[in-house]
């Protein structure tokens, strides 16, 4: 009998944070896991939708737009979930960070991208708020519901919720 | 063990944190045929337990894990 390959690992995860910290987890995650073979998917929704964001303005209604403003600009704008002092944490962390030579976020993200893992955004999501495929960066696929996200969940050996 | 070793291909891993190691040595290990061997030197700790963990995972064989000081030297051989 010819040897089998054993079937590839696969990691699901929604990424519904855009805190700082909890991308940084999200990315380096997924970067690892790629390295280490497995197929994976990154389904962002809601506030995580800015993780794949360019750096563009949004927003068609009023509160859409209003969002787009307080809630502008992309991956490098996101806060620390704790001692954020209005962007002071921010920049402390990057210093820190930096400092240990750790990867920026958009790094990361590029290098996840490179790795061949899959980003999907949430089209519920980006309805809301009004942020549309083309304010992603590229390397985002066409934007997908819950099911094909439980569908690749229910298939995975990892699920993560971040 | 690391004179009797052919190294095909050497990686400098120093300074990089988690978890480069383990994605520079996963982004490389193509570019050496079945049956060569990376070596890689790294400073951080937790490549100690992550590149043999990327090796099982991915099928690879590490044949040395060893601190030398302050550094991390590794022996990858390719399997596949």
């Amino acid at each position: 009998m010819p040897e089998e390959e054993p079937r590839q690992k696969s990691l699901a995860m929604v990424v519904m944070s855009g805190d700082m910290d909890k991308l940084f987890g999200a990315f380096i995650i997924a970067t690892g896991a790629a390295a280490m073979g497995m197929e994976v998917t990154m389904f962002f929704t809601f506030w995580g939708l800015r993780a794949i964001k360019k750096n563009v303005s949004t927003g068609k209604t009023l509160f859409g737009r209003m969002l787009g403003l307080m809630y502008g600009g992309d991956i490098m704008k996101a806060n620390p979930s704790k001692f954020s002092f209005g962007g002071m944490g921010r920049w402390m962390f990057g210093k820190m960070m930096g400092n240990h030579n750790v990867s920026k976020l958009s790094e990361l993200r590029d290098l996840a991208i490179d790795l061949g893992v899959n980003m999907y955004g949430c089209q519920m999501s980006m309805d809301v708020m009004e942020m549309p495929q083309e304010s992603f960066i590229d390397g985002v696929k066409e934007p997908v519901g819950v099911g094909f996200f439980l569908l690749k969940a229910q298939d995975a050996d990892i699920q993560l919720f971040i | 063990m690391s004179d009797e070793t052919k190294i095909d291909l050497e990686l400098d891993l120093k300074g990089l944190l988690c978890p480069l190691p383990m994605v520079k040595v996963s982004q490389n290990i193509g570019n050496v045929p079945v049956g060569g061997v990376i070596r890689a030197v790294a400073t951080d700790p937790g490549a100690m337990a992550d590149i043999p963990a990327w090796a099982k995972s991915t099928g690879n064989e590490v044949l040395q894990a060893a601190k030398e000081g302050s550094e991390f030297v590794f022996l990858v051989k390719r399997v596949k």
